[in-house]
């Protein structure tokens, strides 16, 4: 029994960085109907400059605060240079994709030259080696401080996107551009905001995962991937959903390690994925599409 | 000017004298090149023939059925595996390379079947998930993938007065110019209009007596018989194999091919198979600034011609045959 928790305590804390990536491609995938393939990439690259910072004895806090400018600073930025462009010439799904597929290789081009390929470590003032015991369970203080991380910006997203205007906004502008405008909401700004804070978020995921693998040029790739998927297993157009998918694939994914077989435990996380979008195609928490002829 | 007067004519490949005069110096030019170009260049552009087949695998899925596969790198590995396998048990090649091709078309067939529930990005996923699923079941399971060390597979041996380089390049081609041949008649026949029905509105496609179950499955097999074969020659041309080389990235590529090549179209497949491996090649003296340069080509490609470089060429074509008028 203590086994089984403390694997599932492993699973939500991988499960709460998925969350923090999984809300970024939700968020940019419901307003702007765009899957962003440089969304793990962008994080990659605000990782580095905190590393940057921190290594030139910025403080910790102020290393994060502008590492997470600079990520949200280039989602912002392809969203207005590109991607506007793009749409106004009817681009479809496919392009959209290659579109944030180019910014990725453009985005690791960089990381490569500017801080090369060798694995680095950030250091951060959370120990991976310091644990609590709480009842039969260990847990780390870096898993605590992932886990509070998860729920915080899920908790800051949900308020901001419930409770404020600019959340309103939001909510108006995924549902209908066109009504939107008309009823003077600045929708491109609006879209803007969504793709800055949908960065940001990707970048907390990036920060914490950081101590736990080493900082290499690729080492989003797999958690940006296992974001997405978690993304596509709550439904694509809800935030909630990205939550509950996430936990979902990592307590998954950490409970088929422990039980059955540790080397096949990303592909059973896909195949669940796959079994549960065969019973439900829209995810489990997505609205069902309805098509006209 | 250029008129049409019966069906058949429409479908027929060359029309004008021009275009037979223009397609037989392309072909001159294709027999010749490895007598006079350099022999890296010549594995370049066998690399480029090989590659051309994949991508119109992938464009006859994503451009003509508009099904979105992640996958692909799951099917080249597949047919480069299966043919590694039955070239060291001593099959001749033809016989492999169908083998492999047979085998990922099984694969296809598989992964076709969510395709009847799932749409765009949810398929997206799943094949994605098929594609991990490939990469760590070779990784991980030794007798399949050779071992640490991967699978060395028999060169082939060169054809009566031709080096080696040559007579890879020569079967390259002529693969290539069947692969070509067999895409046209596909997409000009009734299988290749049901794809595009299928495509363009699918449920309109269904009312109208296009078996859905069966035109998807059907692109799926087709596309990853291309890819299996793509992967078997790959495997060939490499002559040494291992699981690594087929990661996500790898079916990434494919996909960009397709799309900065033109989607839906015959010639942009090989475009883009030649821009995704010359871009990389041109730009080899920054090694580092590779993918920044082949990200902002893409970048640029798409915003200033969204309908890939086949796209421009036929803009250019109907530039030169209504001058000077426009």
């Amino acid at each position: 029994m203590d086994r089984f928790l403390q694997y599932a305590l492993t699973g939500v804390s991988a499960g709460s960085l998925y969350a923090l990536v999984a809300l970024g491609v939700v968020l940019i995938y419901r307003s702007t109907r765009v899957l962003n393939f440089a969304h793990g990439d962008i994080a990659t690259l605000a990782t580095f400059v905190s590393f940057s910072l921190l290594s030139r004895r910025y403080s910790f806090v102020a290393a994060v605060v502008l590492s997470l400018a600079v990520g949200a600073a280039i989602g912002i930025a392809f969203y207005f240079i590109v991607l506007v462009r793009a749409q106004r010439q009817g681009a479809n799904l496919l392009g959209m994709v290659i579109l944030t597929l180019g910014l990725a290789l453009i985005i690791q081009g960089v990381v490569v030259y500017t801080w090369g390929a060798e694995p680095v470590s950030l250091p951060f003032p959370i120990s991976d080696s310091k644990t609590y015991r709480l009842g039969g369970v260990v847990v780390s203080q870096l898993a605590l401080a992932t886990i509070a991380a998860g729920v915080a910006g899920s908790l800051c997203l949900y308020l901001l996107v419930q409770r404020t205007r600019v959340g309103l906004a939001m909510r108006a502008t995924s549902e209908n551009v066109m009504a939107a405008q008309t009823l003077g909401i600045p929708t491109r700004l609006v879209l803007g905001v969504a793709w800055g804070m949908a960065s940001a978020l990707g970048v907390v995921a990036g920060i914490f995962l950081a101590p736990a693998l080493l900082l290499d040029p690729f080492f989003m790739l797999d958690p940006f991937l296992k974001g997405f998927a978690a993304a596509v297993l709550g439904g694509l157009n809800s935030l909630p959903g990205a939550v509950v998918g996430a936990l979902i694939l990592g307590v998954a994914e950490s409970l088929t390690g422990a039980y059955l077989t540790i080397q096949f435990k990303n592909t059973l996380a896909f195949v669940i994925i796959i079994v549960v979008l065969l019973v439900r195609p829209e995810g489990l928490l997505g609205r069902e599409f309805k098509e006209r002829v | 000017m250029d008129l049409v007067d019966s069906y058949r004519e429409d479908l027929r490949f060359a029309r004008r004298p021009i275009t037979r005069a223009l397609l037989g110096l392309v072909l001159a030019a294709v027999v010749a090149f490895p007598w006079v170009a350099p022999a890296y260049a010549v594995f370049i552009a066998t690399l480029i023939a090989l590659y051309s087949i994949g991508v119109m695998g992938q464009n006859l899925l994503i451009g003509y059925t508009g099904q979105i596969s992640f996958g692909q790198a799951g099917f080249l590995a597949i047919g480069a595996f299966t043919f590694g396998h039955l070239r060291i048990w001593g099959m001749p090649f033809l016989v492999a390379l169908a083998g492999a091709g047979a085998a990922a078309a099984l694969a296809g067939l598989l992964v076709g079947f969510p395709s009847l529930r799932l749409k765009g990005p949810y398929l997206s996923i799943a094949t994605l998930g098929f594609g991990v699923a490939v990469y760590q079941a070779f990784v991980n399971w030794e007798v399949l993938s050779g071992g640490r060390s991967g699978l060395a597979i028999p060169k082939l041996k060169a054809l009566p007065g031709l080096s080696v380089t040559q007579s890879v390049y020569y079967v390259d081609v002529v693969l290539l110019a069947l692969f070509t041949l067999a895409t046209y008649n596909i997409i000009s026949s009734y299988v290749g209009r049901a794809f595009i029905a299928i495509r363009d509105a699918e449920i309109a496609a269904e009312v109208n007596g296009v078996n859905l179950m069966r035109y998807k499955l059907l692109a799926f097999a087709l596309s990853s018989f291309y890819t299996g074969v793509h992967g078997a020659l790959y495997a060939q041309i490499l002559g040494h194999i291992e699981p690594q080389s087929f990661n996500v990235l790898e079916s990434l590529t494919l996909f960009v091919a397709v799309v900065i090549g033109g989607i839906a179209s015959v010639e942009g497949s090989i475009l883009g198979a030649a821009f995704v491996l010359l871009v990389p090649k041109v730009f080899a003296d920054f090694r580092e600034m590779v993918p920044v340069v082949y990200g902002v080509t893409i970048l640029l490609v798409l915003i200033f011609e969204p309908l890939g470089l086949y796209g421009r060429w036929l803009k250019t074509r109907l530039y030169f045959q209504l001058w000077p008028f426009r």
